[in-house]
């Protein structure tokens, strides 16, 4: 039997292998999937707790999680592009200009 | 809870409505804009659709708290004197911006744009009452601000600083996510007069989801108001940015964090405020002193600001740390000031940079005060009033919150406030000392000066409120002080 408490653990795990994953992977894009995978862990919390409470709140925030996550990988992917453009790389480390 | 919520009530989000109108009517425009000459036409709209904005928040003053969307968004005192703080970073962008955005090139349709976009979000922002709508206001303004950061076409740097903004940003969106994910599963709603009602039971303190939630928010905010250890993004996106933006950034993005941060910490978890000052205390001993050591060192002005902007968000979070009355009245005082000043103070340096990032090391400043009198006085008046140096109005400011500070028997905090401003007038004075006293190095080119009529409307009205404000400042206090009644 899987209960509430599982899937929070497993949420927590896939937030931290997001966390890790941004610190520790180097190309742009990698990182933004990190980021998106964060965002899942978090989705999946809500449910989880949604389902545990009765109640409905958390099913909603997991649609505007969706929502805002793919409008935000359309402004991200644009700016990833942008840059490969500029500089013919997406490695986060050779972006440089500024001191990071 | 005794909230009438059963309506929608399109009135509560006027401004936003208003705003939204300008923003597509600026789009639409746009399409007909065939010169670069008519593009201050664009400005002039969004500007008139940020005072309509003003119009409609103004008339919710005073009234008692409305709530629309079901109890989601909310217009009363502090949403309005808010939305007033906004309009008035987002209106001097805009004028700061008109000839800046021509001479740059960049795209001036959906810079505009974008602008009010990033506005509508900060006043949803702080009309917001469900973390659902906090959570959308907030990536409103951070989407917007992505692409603003990285508008500036014919630089790298720009881009650059596009991306650390939107990585970083949607990294500490993920922490704020998983906070909200964690409260809501503590206390059973996303509502924050519902959060407050069950913390305020006291039987769930305790619970360690319920503080690894609020842990978690805070991060997510801290991210926001760029508190250290939170704060390693804000000098490099301020730097790349386009200038007008950083200073719309620096004032507008750390206002509605903060207004977002007072609404759930200072109204819903004040059940938990013994546990979240601490950490604030924490945060905000380190944003100040690593703010101001930082910034000694910098040379260009962009990112020595930046730094001086972490440091002041140090000094805001006394305020929020001290509470009460006398605290959250002059955290809010202190934004006013800081919006006014710091947008005057970008607005010289607009004025000093030209195309392609020139102009912008301290060493182009050296002896422009003595070649151009007004606009040094100018940048001396904003560098003493960010400095505290009275009779400006950064020193009722810090006046105000240390003060609060001291009542709530926070002496500590309050001694390392004062020793950090002290090394800040440093900084802050060697700007005004090259402009005035320093020439040129030989063989050197000189800065050329950019003026255009906007720009020295901004330098006048930054002048005035920074000089009114320091010398009459009971009114804007009473303003602040009516603000926030609901929290007490």
């Amino acid at each position: 039997m899987v209960g509430t408490t599982q899937y929070l653990v497993l949420g927590a795990v896939l937030f931290c292998i997001g966390v890790a994953g941004v610190f520790i992977r180097r190309n742009a894009i990698v990182v933004f999937m990190c980021i998106e995978l964060m965002l899942s862990a978090v989705s999946l919390t809500f449910i989880a707790l949604s389902r545990s409470q009765g109640s409905i709140d958390g099913q909603i925030f997991v649609f505007f999680i969706m929502t805002v996550a793919a409008a935000e990988a359309a402004v991200g992917l644009a700016i990833i592009l942008s840059l490969y453009r500029r500089r013919q790389t997406i490695n986060v480390d050779e972006f440089d200009l500024l001191k990071w | 809870m005794g909230i009438e919520t059963g309506t929608v009530m399109l009135s509560i989000i006027g401004p936003e409505v208003v705003l939204v109108l300008a923003a597509l009517g600026i789009m639409m425009t746009d399409l007909f804009v065939k010169s670069d000459s008519e593009q201050p036409f664009l400005m002039w709209i969004g500007f008139v659709g940020m005072l309509g904005a003003l119009a409609v928040s103004a008339s919710f003053w005073g009234k008692e708290a409305a709530y629309g969307f079901y109890g989601m968004v909310v217009a009363d005192n502090f949403s309005a004197f808010f939305t007033t703080l906004f309009l008035i970073a987002g209106g001097l962008t805009l004028l700061m911006s008109s000839g800046y955005v021509r001479a740059q090139g960049i795209a001036a349709g959906e810079y505009y744009t974008l602008t009010l976009f990033a506005t509508t979000g900060m006043v949803l922002m702080a009309q917001s009452t469900d973390l659902i709508m906090l959570f959308l206001g907030l990536e409103v303004l951070s989407v917007s601000l992505y692409v603003l950061a990285g508008m500036a076409q014919d630089s790298t740097r720009s881009a650059e600083s596009s991306l650390k903004y939107f990585m970083l940003g949607a990294f500490s969106t993920g922490f704020l996510l998983y906070g909200i994910a964690l409260l809501y599963g503590a206390c059973g709603s996303t509502r924050l007069a519902d959060i407050g009602s069950v913390l305020a039971q006291k039987q769930i303190l305790r619970e360690p989801m319920l503080l690894a939630g609020m842990g978690l928010l805070l991060t997510g905010f801290g991210f926001k108001i760029a508190m250290a250890p939170f704060h390693r993004w804000a000098p490099d996106v301020y730097e790349g940015a386009p200038t007008p933006i950083t200073g719309f950034m620096s004032v507008g993005v750390k206002a509605a964090a903060f207004a977002a941060l007072l609404r759930v910490f200072a109204g819903s978890l004040a059940a938990l405020s013994p546990h979240w000052k601490e950490l604030l205390w924490i945060g905000s001993v380190l944003t100040m002193t690593i703010g101001n050591v930082a910034a000694l060192r910098q040379t260009n002005i962009k990112r020595m600001l930046a730094y001086s902007s972490i440091a002041h968000a140090g000094y805001i979070l006394i305020g929020v740390v001290a509470g009460g009355s006398a605290g959250t009245g002059a955290v809010l005082y202190y934004l006013l000031v800081y919006t006014l000043m710091n947008i005057g103070a970008f607005a010289v340096v607009i004025t000093i940079e030209q195309k392609g990032e020139k102009n912008l090391n301290l060493s182009a400043y050296a002896g422009i005060g003595s070649r151009h009198l007004a606009l040094g006085a100018a940048m001396a008046v904003f560098m003493f009033s960010l400095a505290g140096i009275p009779p400006f109005s950064g020193f009722m400011g810090k006046f105000y919150i240390f003060s609060a500070a001291v009542k709530e028997g926070y002496i500590g905090l309050t001694i390392i406030a004062v020793l950090n401003s002290l090394v800040s007038v440093y900084y802050y004075l060697r700007v005004t000392v090259m402009m005035f006293m320093q020439e040129p190095e030989s063989g050197a080119e000189e800065a050329a000066v950019f003026f255009h009529p906007a720009l020295a409307g901004v330098l006048l009205i930054a002048i005035f409120f920074t000089v009114q404000m320091g010398l009459f400042p009971s009114s804007y206090l009473q303003f602040a002080q009516d603000s926030i009644k609901m929290f007490l």
